[in-house]
């Protein structure tokens, strides 16, 4: 019996293994001794820290760098601030058949690619798009109204994209908060505002946090989004990571890019887990 | 703010308002993409031109339907194919950590549960490009070292698979565990009790339990692999996935027909969703 | 002097359902005032109209003379302890204690003050920073009355507050919640579906059922003078026959069980008539047993039979006596010592006074 049970443990253990060590740390391990080689020579590399440095010394990389960052969280910051009272009504003034039907349309435009979704807001959006035609016909505008290609179409639709992400865990964890919670908190003379910054904001924190990180990663690491929606000056730093793998192939360059683009988002979601007191596996487990 | 509070009724009607709002907000871009894949023009824009099934069913330049288009209708296959190489494995990989992480107790448990969830805070691209540079590294080993070109280590379908695979067994693994920890063990000790052995008892009692999680982790698994861009991007060869072939078409200026294949996007996702959450109903 | 709260026609209708129907009561200062019913009985909707969240059909809700409608909850001078006691899980004791002392704009030295005495009042001084989770249940019990007291309500709502708690636990939570409300000298409204809870601790009793008031009374009357079937059945154990109605002589009546059992009651409520069906209740405590039949000559009712089921409880101990037309009467067994030996299908007699018995007329 012992015997078996050790058996089974490591059959389960063996493609957890395999999965994690295979295509998730070793790779990255390997990503980034690529990224500290440097080509001194045809076939010939020593190791440095020069590709780094060439991110440091270019502005274009260190303004994209921090431009995706500041956006990125500002997107994941309107996520929840649209989110939240969604979140609310459904878990909490909404009932039984109206809950579970405003919950699952809240899921129905993720079923569908985020393509999709994006070529969406582009036919919304240009110059020849239904917004434009829209403002032309009630007299708002003289001529075409081009909305699409700037930071603006960029934040409409990472948020767009990044919706359910937020909406499932605020749902979820507001849902589990009692009732006879927020009616005592009336009870003994709360007011609307104070019972929803006492009572249930902190309730909700680890929905909240798991949503923003979330939210988060989705829009620091999208490539699809700012690509197709935004215009010539907002490069988004996935799109340079592309760029040096796919267009340049310069991959020591990319994989640091690539290195520094994990860096930003660990530090951003362990400072986030920090500051609220959170933990990865509560969080996401 | 629940309904035994009483508002007034301003604040009631503002707020019933804003959620519907809401919705018209989720709603609006894929409505507008259904309703131009019928217009009769070259371009899914206004003005309307009148209604046409042409973008499905055409065979004709300038409109030739979806159902006529070579590279799309291989573009589906090829999505449809890695989907469901990817939903099969990350499953059965995810399943099998279910029941690691339910079952057993040992050291560097808590470690390699942080690690199993770290895939979902990796950005995607990143995880694209580690796997690349890690698989050609391999690739390039084995042709110096024996002079054999692995083939299947280069970008193509198969590291597009295992790119994807490589975050939804996080995902397979969470929806299977949520059920498997409402488990009652003492089920299977009552059919080791009535002369099962164990692996019978897992069998016999357990996955069919786990079952509805076990269909919900499959279609969820296959419809992210299916929507899948970012990782899929930067391993795709010469065979593109209908998500990379629309985006390549959509660089190129849109028409229509990717209005149609949206629609039909939306149509088989609906129906896959509809079936996963019938099958949850009934179990 | 003003009742602390007082329900006038108290009507509320959800639908077609009419939840409370017409209910008025006043509960005087400082006294234990409980309402009692099974459950659906419309008492919960009662205490959350008084509480303000519900809004009453009809009806008023005055409390110190002052009328509550349009009063919203967190403006109301009565405070509520939930059914599973609503902390707030996200602060600790001191905070919960103080959240109403925070909204009313005390300040600071002052919250600390107040909440430091009343957990000396509960008896759980220095337990202000501990979490709620780390509560047992009776700590978290006295910690939800604090939280409420401290605001020094008019009055305090209790919703079945020892629901969740086990047996023995309870029991304390009786005896403790008594002296609790004559410590605090604070008007309590309670409701339970536990009998026991409601006679042990209350000055003032009202049975609901169906959405109106039985009977409002002390525990003695309710339990000695039922003034309805539903009373009767509802409070204490009683035997429970049906019968119709055989003689009629002044207050007492002679009435016959559909078994063909002859027994002789006091009427209650609505005049009996001849011929009328009628329900009859006998409480297993009223009956005396004997061997002897010279024993029993005071009663007026008088039945011989032998015991069927004996029901060992200690000193609940009860017997079945199955007498010669076939009723079942359940009997209280005297632990005296003198019917140890009883054993069954021994032949007893029983016997008892027709004061004890009540009777109705049935309903419908």
């Amino acid at each position: 019996m012992q015997s078996q049970a050790r058996l089974g443990f490591f059959l389960l253990l063996t493609p957890l293994l395999l999965w994690l060590g295979l295509l998730i740390l070793i790779p990255h391990v390997d990503m980034a001794l690529l990224s500290l080689r440097e080509r001194v020579g045809v076939g010939q590399y020593t190791t440095s820290l020069a590709n780094y440095g060439i991110f440091f010394g270019e502005p274009l990389y260190m303004w994209t760098f921090l431009r995706t960052a500041v956006m990125s969280v500002l997107a994941t910051v309107i996520t929840l601030i649209i989110a939240f009272p969604v979140a609310y009504y459904i878990a909490k003034m909404a009932r039984g058949r109206t809950r579970s039907a405003l919950f699952l349309l809240c899921l129905v435009p993720f079923w569908v690619s985020e393509l999709v979704r994006t070529f969406g807001w582009m036919i919304l959006l240009r110059e020849t798009g239904l917004f434009s035609s829209l403002l032309q016909w009630a007299g708002l505008a003289t001529g075409p109204v081009e909305m699409l290609y700037n930071d603006a179409a960029i934040m409409v639709g990472l948020v767009y994209t990044s919706m359910l992400f937020m909406v499932v865990p605020l749902v979820t964890t507001l849902e589990s908060l009692d009732d006879a919670v927020i009616e005592a908190g009336y009870d003994l003379g709360g007011s609307g505002l104070s019972v929803l910054r006492e009572i249930i904001i902190p309730h909700a924190m680890p929905g909240i946090v798991s949503g923003s990180i979330v939210v988060f990663m989705l829009s620091l690491g999208n490539y699809l989004t700012p690509t197709m929606l935004g215009g010539k000056d907002s490069l988004w730093f996935t799109e340079l990571i592309y760029s040096q793998f796919i267009v340049r192939f310069n991959w020591e360059l990319g994989a640091a890019f690539g290195f520094m683009l994990l860096f930003l988002s660990s530090v951003i979601v362990w400072g986030t887990l920090r500051l609220t007191g959170q933990t990865l596996e509560r969080t996401m487990g | 703010m629940i309904p035994s509070i009483p508002q007034p009724r301003a604040f009631r009607a503002a707020y019933m308002a804003y959620v519907l709002l809401f919705f018209v907000y989720l709603a609006l871009p894929l409505v507008v993409v259904a309703v131009f894949a019928f217009n009769d023009s070259q371009f899914p824009s206004l003005p309307w031109e009148g209604f046409t099934w042409n973008w499905f069913f055409g065979d004709e330049r300038p409109m030739i339907g979806v159902f006529h288009e070579r590279p799309i209708l291989r573009a589906i296959g090829t999505s449809a194919i890695v989907g469901s190489c990817v939903a099969l494995l990350s499953v059965a990989v995810g399943t099998s950590n279910a029941f690691l992480f339910n079952r057993y107790r040992f050291r560097g448990r808590g470690l390699l549960y942080v690690l199993m969830l770290l895939p979902l805070v990796i950005p995607g691209i990143v995880l694209g490009i580690s796997i690349l540079v890690f698989s050609s590294t391999v690739a390039n080993g084995l042709w110096d070292a024996v002079k054999y070109d692995a083939e299947m280590l280069r970008p193509g379908l198969v590291l597009v698979v295992l790119g994807q695979f490589s975050f939804i067994t996080t995902i397979a693994t969470l929806v299977i565990s949520a059920r498997l920890q409402k488990f009652d063990q003492t089920l299977e000790e009552a059919a080791l009790n009535l002369g099962a052995d164990r692996l019978t008892a897992v069998r016999t009692i357990t996955i069919p339990y786990l079952m509805p999680a076990i269909i919900g982790a499959l279609v969820v698994a296959f419809l992210m692999s299916f929507e899948n861009f970012n990782t899929t991007l930067m391993l795709v060869g010469s065979d593109a996935p209908l998500t990379v072939a629309m985006f390549d078409r959509l660089k190129e200026g849109s028409t229509p027909l990717l209005n149609a294949v949206s629609l039909l996007l939306m149509i088989g996702s609906s129906l896959l969703a509809l079936v996963m959450i019938a099958f949850q109903r009934r179990s | 002097m003003t009742p602390d709260l007082e329900c006038r026609t108290l009507c509320k209708r959800f639908g077609d359902t009419l939840a409370v129907q017409d209910v008025s009561f006043s509960v005087a200062p400082g006294s234990f005032f409980s309402i009692l019913g099974p459950s659906g009985c419309g008492k919960t909707t009662i205490m959350r109209m008084i509480a303000g969240f519900l809004e009453p059909t009809g009806g008023d809700i005055r409390i110190k003379g002052r009328s509550m409608l349009n009063v919203p909850p967190n403006k109301r001078p009565v405070n509520m302890v939930f059914q599973h006691l609503a902390l707030f899980p996200m602060m600790n004791v001191a905070d919960n204690i103080g959240y109403g002392l925070r909204r009313a704009g005390l300040p600071k030295s002052e919250i600390v003050r107040k909440v430091g005495e009343v957990l000396e009042r509960i008896g759980l001084p220095g337990i202000g920073s501990r979490r709620v989770d780390e509560l047992s249940g009776g700590q978290k019990q006295r910690v939800a009355i604090a939280r409420c007291m401290v605001l020094e309500p008019d009055v305090l709502l209790l919703d079945e507050p020892l629901g969740a708690l086990d047996l023995k636990l309870r029991e304390r939570m009786k005896i403790e919640l008594k002296s609790l409300q004559a410590a605090f000298d604070t008007t309590f409204v309670y409701i339970t579906h536990d009998q026991s809870e409601a006679l042990v601790m209350s000055d003032q009793i009202a049975v609901m059922n169906h959405g109106v008031f039985e009977q409002v009374g002390t525990a003695r009357d309710l339990y000695y003078r039922p003034e309805t079937a539903f009373v009767a059945g509802f409070v204490g154990d009683s035997n429970r026959w049906a019968g119709t109605v055989e003689q009629v002589d002044g207050s007492t009546v002679a009435l016959r069980t559909a078994e063909g059992l002859l027994i002789r009651s006091r009427a209650q409520g609505k005049a009996l008539a001849k011929g009328e069906a009628a329900e009859i209740f006998l409480r297993p405590e009223a009956i005396r047993v004997a061997r002897d039949a010279a024993d029993l000559a005071q009663f007026d009712n008088q039945v011989s039979g032998v015991v069927s089921s004996l029901l060992f409880n200690g000193a609940a101990s009860r017997i079945l006596v199955r007498d010669e037309v076939g009723e079942e009467i359940e009997v209280t067994l005297p632990q005296s010592g003198e019917f140890a030996t009883l054993s069954r299908g021994a032949p007893v007699r029983i016997g008892w006074s027709g004061d004890q018995t009540t009777c109705f007329a049935r309903q419908g």
